[in-house]
């Protein structure tokens, strides 16, 4: 029997092709955004808004993954936007290889920016690199002033918490004010956007910050 | 349970180590695992179990080695090992904590026959 110092990181392979998607990405030019989230915490719908206002000014596409059904991927086709859905089957998050076998048969010829909407789940896809230029976090406010530090990976590797359903807040008895904090506790370089998808309140800011992440 | 990708993970990174070795089989597999990571010990035990059958690694034990959540404050360049809360601005200063330890998802050693 005998020792074999390996001293490896054991996400290696995931690393490695997220290297090469990140490759690829701005070698065709394409800006490419993670949105992560719990389920419900309204990714989709930030999408739907942040499509409609930008899409005569970029060319968008979106990858979709969910443990089931392509209703996400439906929902922005319906915006004249090509999307291609990842049906994880058991899998709780997207790693680099799903999203590196999409490349494969997506057209994304002319596409200048492209959204991948990971599966609805607060802990897991925050481990796993695809290849982005950033990582959204979208978070319902509604879900409670103490997550961040309950669930505190997600919302350190974050870039930017889009904190969403701002108009449930008095209804919730959640306070913003915690929760804003909490969020910047974590993760003191973030950048925070309170909005809600329902009445559109917040959404022109968290574009603004986007189209300018953009540019440079 | 994202813990399956990773027990996945760990058990072909060790059996293509092993097989650079001509071994047949891994008897033990030593981890570093961050405490700021979201890899939960029970659940990776759970997930090595029915990853490792049929591989290389089926008779393997799993150790861990746990690595503090350390950080360091590049205003007034104190360091901390009891980041409390998850809070990363500086207790004594005010400053912007970041991470020195507590990231750590490695395979450190594996034992052979």
């Amino acid at each position: 029997m005998h020792v074999i110092d390996m001293n490896t990181q054991i996400l290696h392979a995931n690393e490695q092709v997220a290297e090469e998607n990140k490759s690829f990405f701005k070698k065709h030019g394409i800006f490419t955004a993670n949105l992560m989230s719990a389920p419900g915490a309204g990714k989709t719908t930030l999408l739907e808004q942040t499509i409609n206002k930008i899409k005569d000014r970029f060319k968008v596409a979106v990858i979709e993954g969910d443990l089931q059904t392509n209703i996400d991927a439906d929902r922005i086709k319906a915006l004249g936007v090509p999307s291609h859905q990842i049906v994880t089957g058991t899998v709780c998050h997207l790693d680099a290889r799903m999203v590196h076998n999409v490349l494969h048969d997506f057209d994304l010829h002319g596409i200048n920016l492209l959204f991948i909407e990971n599966v609805g789940n607060l802990v897991c896809p925050a481990e796993f690199n695809l290849g982005e230029d950033i990582k959204v976090m979208v978070f319902s406010a509604v879900e409670g002033a103490e997550k961040p530090k309950k669930y505190p990976i997600m919302f350190h590797e974050a870039n930017v918490v889009v904190i969403n359903k701002i108009d449930l807040v008095p209804y919730s008895g959640v306070s913003l004010e915690e929760l804003e904090r909490n969020v910047k506790e974590v993760n003191p370089n973030v950048t925070i956007f309170p909005v809600s998808c329902r009445t559109g309140e917040g959404i022109d800011a968290w574009i603004e910050w986007l189209l300018d992440k953009i540019k440079k | 349970m994202h813990e399956l990708s990773i027990a996945q993970n760990i058990i072909s990174a060790c059996e293509a180590e092993a097989a650079k070795h001509n071994s047949k089989s891994i008897t033990k597999i030593v981890l570093r695992i961050g405490e700021f990571t979201g890899v939960v010990k029970e659940a990776l035990d759970f997930a090595f179990d029915i990853s490792k059958q049929n591989t290389t690694a089926a008779e393997a034990d799993i150790e861990y080695e746990i690595i503090p959540l350390r950080t360091h404050c590049k205003s007034c360049n104190e360091t901390f090992s009891d980041t409390k809360e998850f809070n990363f601005y500086c207790p004594k200063c005010g400053g912007v904590l970041e991470i020195k330890s507590g990231r750590e998802l490695e395979i450190k050693y594996i034992d052979i026959n």
